[in-house]
This record gives structure tokens, C-alpha cells and sequence, in this order.
């Protein structure tokens, strides 16, 4: 008896560990009177976004009559989130998604497609902005979300360190960034401030490298090409900042709750590269007279083929469930958000920048931040590869990037050839 | 488990005479098994039979929406798992035998340390009670809240471990990782058994309840020691306990998730990738989940067979003994 409940606790616990099974889901509003909406985090924490939503919420009940119930979702659940609810036809009407995904996604043909009739119940193609739009789907297909919030990558800086090491202008190039990085790393601060273990912001660096010296991920059918020389010196030249240049803090390289953010904002490390961080510099009480915005900076002598691309087109996509039984409702509050009012009030209230063309004017995007993500935008930046695998490049890639950050702040400068070989092994696990 | 529940003893015992002719048995304790044997077909049997069909099939992004639709492709995802001459085989390889050391490591030290501290604790002395309430407290505390805590405490500049390491007793110059590198894998292992050890203890100290004093009051009336007294009495009356405590402890670490995932994230280093860990990024973070499930099957394989000769083993071994 004693041995067969034994058997018993093992075999439990066994399967315990095989199930395959999907979380939780929230519940679609069941009639033409409700949503559901999960929102991404955009603010500093769940509440404070809550707080900013629920007033235009709000506002969309009075004009339509139709109840937003909006549940504010974490960066880290958001994708585990939305895939559960596309297995089980349950879930919110509404979404938001990071552009990054929107190919993933889109596979699961589990969104409404944005083909150009359903456009042009929100206010047609052209309201968009072409390279947020770009980054909402796989080329040559209807996107399968609408861009909101567009972002890009900038350089931040610390107008007090640089003056007290004698810089007189922002870098432009990695060069010089090295250079001036290590005249501010002296007493305790450092010249860059990195989040070495944060998997997607790797990855993004990857890109944007990449570009520069020629490189690519994915090839036009889809395929994955990690494992080139052009990749692999890509992502050393991110790497060494902490291995060979030695201008950012090898604790850095565990960091990935935006810790580097906070060493920025006190003084600890004199740059940042960051997507529209100044709404979290002041709630970090960084004084806004002592931090600049510049460009990312480019290589000094690029290869022939490389591309003058310094950002990834970074943003937050809305979309809506195919299983939704309020559709309608869904585009109507899709339009909602895209309105030119909406746009301009949230967008300024998170830093970002509206993704349709309408408002760009407003005095609130000219600021110096907004003006040269702007610029990124429109002449600097690409979207990530808009292929079904692209969420697996940013686990992979981003992964084994984080394991040569831990060698680098041992002090160990991985090689390009070390680099390839892991890349060789993270492409072959691309299915 | 649910499966143990046993019909309740027939009424009023025969007399050892010749049976009666068959009653009919009572139909009541089958009626009350109903809800266990439905709880247990929904919460094990059913998903576990779900994981085998999704093994068999091509279940990615591309046919998550419909996934009963999703294409057969036989043993294929086995195939790739278990080829350990592609990278995905690798991988697993790898990871397997991180969390063959990793289990290795944490169950002898659980119970090595539960058999010392009930060992320890047997005998009567004040601040007893205290130190066994003490002792129980992470085994007590909710999981997350406990790792995140350690990992809190690992952190490499504002860790209390380094600042203890480094700043206050100087062991240490250069301030070492504990959350990256090769020694994420100690981390690992140290804020497992940490957790873990207390349940070997409470049985271990369970165990020693029911061996008899005099045992011992005869072995040190034969001026046996105390080590002596350890392997020639406490360690063959602890035997059956043992058996029960090293198989739980084995498969409890084995497919230790909690741990890692809250210690790590998503990504975990390397060195310290378990095959939990590892499944699961094949399943949900690289959306491969047919995939994933033919992982799981291998290791619910794995383990059911090193289970079964392990039962198989000791059970012999007390039948010879």
C-alpha cells in the first residue's frame, strides 16, 4: 500500500510537470455595450497607467455608450498573455502588442487584418505614419495591428559630466562615444550605462549594429542568418563596450529592470542609449536642464554595405481579436484611440510620439527629445524583420548576449569567431 | 494521490470459516471515488494524454488559433529533440546534465543537513522549540517571495551576500556575479536547498520519533559513539523514511521551475539552464510547443524509469535484507 502511494506521489508529480497547459484569461464582452481592452505598461507602474487611461475611457463611453473594462498587462506576462488567448478564443476584444511581434502574431491569424476597407473605417491608409505603419505586419500582407505610440533609440546624455570632462558636443560616432566614455569613467562613474541580461534590448542592439556593418537576421523568404561575420562583429562592438573599451560598469551586465536607467538618472554613468526616457528621468528627479538628446551614434568608416540605420522603429501596436462578438465596438474604439485627440493627449502624457500624421505639429512633439526621435523616425530608423520568427531572434540572440556580457565583466572579450559559433547555434534552434 | 483512496474495510469481519456466498458490495464508496477520479482524470490524466497528441503534431505560431487542426507529423519533434547532433538536441543535452548535477548537489546537501539538524534536535534543551520553528520558516514562506528575496540578496553591487563578502569581511576583491556566469549555477543550488532542506528535516525528524530509545540506551551501554550510534542505529531504523524522502527530493528537484524562473526571468544563464526552464522556452518563449511537448514526454519518461529501478532496487534490497 505504502509503495503504491508512492507511486502514486511520483506519477503526480510527473505530470504536474507535463502539463502543457494555457493560463488564465479575461472574459469578451458579451454584447454591443462593453469591451474589454488590455493595455499595455507604458507608464512607470500598472496604476499610474490606469490612471491616465481611465478618463479617455471614460470619454469613449459618453460618445459611443459602449463600457471600456481595461486591464493593464506587464511587459512580461503581455505575450504569454495574448498567445493563451488566441489557443482559446477567450479573451479581450482589444489589445495593444509591441511592433516587434506583429509578424509573430500575425501567423496565428488570430487578429482582424487591417486590409484597406477596414483602414478606411478608421480614416484610411494615409492617416498613418508609413514606417509605424510598416512595422505593424509582414510586407506585402494587411497589417495586422494599427500603430499608437511610436518610439525610437536616442543617445542621453549628462550635460554636467560632459562639461566637467571637457567634452564639448555629443558624440556621433561609436569612436568618439568610446572616447568620450572613457574621459567620464573616473571616481566611480562610468562613461555608458547598458542592461546587459534584458533579452529584447539586446537584441534590438543587434539589430541597429547589424545594419551598420551590413549585416542581416533574417534573409527575403524568412529564413534565418544569424551566423555571419557581419553579426558577429556587430554584437562584439556592443559587447566591448563593457570587455574592451571598459566605459561601462561590468555590473551592468546583470541588470534588466531598468537599472541602467536609474544609474543614468543619479549621476552614476554619463550615457544612456533609451527609447523616450525623459517622462522617467524627471520621476527620477533628474534635474531636466542637466541631461541632452542626440542621435545614436553611427560607425566612423562603414563597410561599403552598410546601412545608415541607427534605431529600430520602435512602438506599441492596437489590435483586435478576431473572437470578439463586439467587432464593431472594437474598430470603433481603435478609431477612438487614433484619433487625433487621443493621440496628441496620450502620447504626450507617455513622451512618445503619435503615429499618424495629423498632429505632429503640436508644440508638445517639438521638444528637443520628441523632435530628434522624430527625425530618427523619418530618416534613420527600420523596423526589426517583420518575419513569424522574430520573436524567437530576440529570446535567442538577446539570450546568448547576456551569457557574453557575464564572460565580459569577468573580463573575458569573446572573439568574433566565439560569437559566430554561438550564433550558428542559436540560428539552428530557429524552426 | 487520489488514486491510493482504498474502499473502506467490509463490514463486520467473517469467521474463518467457509465464505459466504458473495454479497453484493455497496455501491456508496464507488459513488463517493466519482469526484476524485473525475478531479484526477481533469487535473492529471487528461493533459497529460493533451501533451502526448500535441507531441505528435506541428503545433507553432502558425497553427496555434486551431490547434486541434494542427498538421501530424508523428515522432518528428522527438526526432529533433533527441538528435543530439543538432542544436536543439544539444541544448537539451546541455541542460539535461545541468539538472542531473543540479539535483545531485541539492538532494544530498537537503539531506545531509535535515538529517544533521533532526539528528541534533532529538535531545531535550532549552530554545529547542524556537530553533525547530526557525528551521521551518522557509519551508513556510511562499516561493516567490522567498527567491525574490534571494535574489535581491545576489545582486552583484547592491547584494547584502557581496556586501557581507567583500565590504565587510574581504574575502573577496573583485566583486563576483551571482546571477550571470558560471556561478549562477551555486546561486542556483544554494537558494534551493535553502528552500528545500527544511521538508527533509520534518521528515527525517518524523522518522526519528518512532525509533525506539532503548536502541540507542543498548548501543551506548556497548560504548558506541556518536557517530557510531549515527550509522549503526539512527541510519537502518531512518531507512523506509529515507526511501520515500531521497525519491520526492529527487523528482521535486528535478522539475523545479519556480526556483530558477523567478531567479533568472525568462533567460537563464547557461551555466545554470534547467530542463524546465529549457522546455518551457521551447514551448511558450519560441512558440514551438509541439516541440516542448515532446521534451516533456521525454523527461516524464526519463524520470518514470529511473523511478521505477529505483522502487524496484530498494525494494529488493529490503526483501533481502
Amino acid at each position: 500500500m505504502f509503495k503504491r502511494r508512492l507511486a502514486a506521489v511520483a506519477v503526480g508529480a510527473l505530470l504536474a510537470s507535463s502539463l502543457v497547459a494555457c493560463g488564465d484569461s479575461g472574459s469578451s464582452g458579451d454584447d454591443a455595450k462593453t469591451l474589454t481592452y488590455w493595455a499595455s505598461n507604458q507608464s512607470t507602474s500598472l496604476e499610474k497607467d490606469a490612471e491616465i487611461l481611465k478618463p479617455e475611457l471614460a470619454k469613449f463611453e459618453k460618445q459611443t455608450g459602449i463600457k471600456v473594462k481595461l486591464e493593464v498587462v506587464p511587459w512580461s506576462d503581455l505575450l504569454n498573455r495574448l498567445l493563451a488567448a488566441a489557443t482559446s478564443g477567450q479573451g479581450p476584444d482589444v489589445v495593444n502588442i509591441g511592433n516587434t511581434w506583429s509578424a509573430s502574431l500575425q501567423a496565428t491569424d488570430a487578429f482582424v487584418q487591417f486590409d484597406d476597407k477596414t483602414l478606411d473605417k478608421i480614416g484610411g491608409k494615409s492617416r498613418f505614419v508609413p514606417a509605424a505603419l510598416a512595422a505593424a505586419g509582414a510586407e506585402g500582407k494587411p497589417p495586422t495591428a494599427v500603430p499608437i505610440y511610436s518610439l525610437a533609440y536616442a543617445l542621453y546624455y549628462n550635460k554636467k559630466m560632459f562639461a566637467a570632462a571637457g567634452i564639448q558636443n555629443p558624440p556621433t560616432t561609436w569612436e568618439e562615444l568610446v572616447a568620450d566614455g572613457k574621459k567620464l569613467t573616473k571616481d566611480g562613474k562610468w562613461g555608458l550605462a547598458i542592461e546587459g541580461a534584458h533579452t529584447s534590448e539586446n537584441s534590438h542592439h543587434a539589430f541597429a549594429f547589424s545594419e551598420q556593418y551590413g549585416g542581416q537576421w533574417f534573409d527575403a523568404s524568412g529564413k534565418p542568418t544569424f551566423a555571419t561575420k557581419e553579426n558577429a562583429t556587430a554584437i562584439k562592438r556592443y559587447i566591448d563596450f563593457i570587455g574592451t573599451d571598459k566605459i561601462t560598469n561590468p555590473g551592468n551586465a546583470e541588470y534588466a529592470q531598468n537599472q541602467s536607467v536609474a544609474d543614468f538618472a543619479s549621476g552614476k554613468a554619463g550615457m544612456l542609449l533609451w527609447q523616450a526616457v525623459g517622462s522617467q528621468l524627471e520621476l527620477r528627479k533628474m534635474n531636466p536642464d542637466d541631461w541632452g538628446v542626440a542621435p545614436v551614434p553611427f560607425l566612423q568608416s562603414p563597410p561599403a554595405n552598410g546601412k545608415k540605420v541607427n534605431s529600430m522603429v520602435a512602438g506599441i501596436n492596437i489590435a483586435i481579436f478576431k473572437h470578439s462578438k463586439n467587432q464593431e465596438g472594437a474598430l470603433n474604439f481603435v478609431k477612438f484611440m487614433t484619433s487625433d485627440e487621443e493621440q496628441t493627449i496620450l502620447n504626450k502624457t507617455y513622451g512618445s510620439l503619435p503615429s499618424i500624421t495629423t498632429v505632429g505639429k503640436d508644440p508638445a512633439f517639438a521638444k528637443p527629445e520628441q523632435k530628434t526621435i522624430q527625425d530618427t523616425l523619418a530618416t534613420s530608423a527600420a523596423p526589426l524583420p517583420q518575419v513569424a520568427s522574430e520573436s524567437q531572434f530576440e529570446t535567442l540572440v538577446g539570450g546568448l548576449m547576456k551569457d557574453l556580457f557575464a564572460e565580459a565583466a569577468k573580463g573575458k572579450s569573446p572573439s568574433v569567431d566565439e560569437i559566430q559559433d554561438k550564433l550558428k547555434t542559436a540560428q539552428d534552434q530557429v524552426k | 494521490m487520489t488514486t491510493t483512496v482504498s474502499a473502506p474495510d467490509e463490514a463486520p469481519p467473517a469467521p474463518a470459516e467457509k465464505p459466504p456466498k458473495r454479497r453484493r458490495r455497496p455501491t456508496l464508496p464507488y459513488l463517493l471515488l466519482i469526484p476524485a477520479i473525475v478531479l484526477e482524470l481533469a487535473v492529471h490524466v487528461i493533459p497529460m494524454l493533451t501533451g502526448i497528441w500535441m507531441s505528435l503534431r506541428e503545433l507553432t505560431q502558425f497553427h496555434i488559433r486551431d490547434w486541434s487542426g494542427a498538421p501530424f507529423i508523428g515522432l518528428d519533434n522527438y526526432k529533433v529533440s533527441l538528435d543530439f547532433n543538432s542544436a536543439t538536441g544539444k541544448e537539451l543535452l546541455h541542460s539535461f546534465w545541468i539538472t542531473v548535477a543540479y539535483t545531485a548537489l541539492v538532494v544530498a546537501l537537503c539531506w545531509a543537513i535535515g538529517l544533521m539538524a533532526a539528528v541534533l534536535l532529538q535531545r531535550p534543551f532549552r530554545g529547542r522549540a524556537i530553533l525547530r520553528t526557525l528551521f521551518l520558516t522557509p519551508y513556510a514562506l511562499p516561493v516567490y517571495a522567498a527567491v525574490i528575496t534571494w535574489s535581491f540578496l545576489l545582486q552583484r553591487d547592491t547584494g547584502a551576500l557581496n556586501h557581507v563578502l567583500v565590504d565587510q569581511l574581504h574575502l573577496v576583491n573583485d566583486r563576483p556575479f551571482w546571477l550571470i556566469g558560471g556561478n549562477s549555477f551555486y546561486s542556483l543550488v544554494l537558494t534551493m536547498v535553502w528552500k528545500q532542506w527544511p521538508f527533509a528535516f520534518l521528515c527525517l525528524m518524523a522518522g526519528l520519533q518512532s525509533v525506539p530509545q532503548d536502541l540507542y540506551e543498548a548501543a551506548y551501554m556497548d560504548g558506541a559513539g556518536f557517530w557510531r550510534r549515527l550509522r549503526a542505529v539512527t541510519l537502518p531504523m531512518l531507512r523506509p523514511v529515507n526511501q520515500v524522502l531521497l525519491l520526492v527530493l529527487f523528482l521535486w528537484t528535478f522539475n523545479d521551475f519556480n526556483t530558477p524562473y523567478v531567479l533568472f526571468g525568462k533567460s537563464a544563464p547557461d551555466q545554470a539552464d534547467l530542463i524546465s526552464i529549457h522546455i518551457y522556452e521551447s514551448s511558450f518563449v519560441t512558440w514551438n510547443f509541439g516541440l516542448g511537448s515532446a521534451m516533456s514526454v521525454c523527461l516524464l519518461v526519463f524520470l518514470s524509469i529511473v523511478s521505477g529501478l529505483y522502487l524496484f532496487f530498494t525494494r529488493k534490497a529490503r526483501a533481502d535484507a
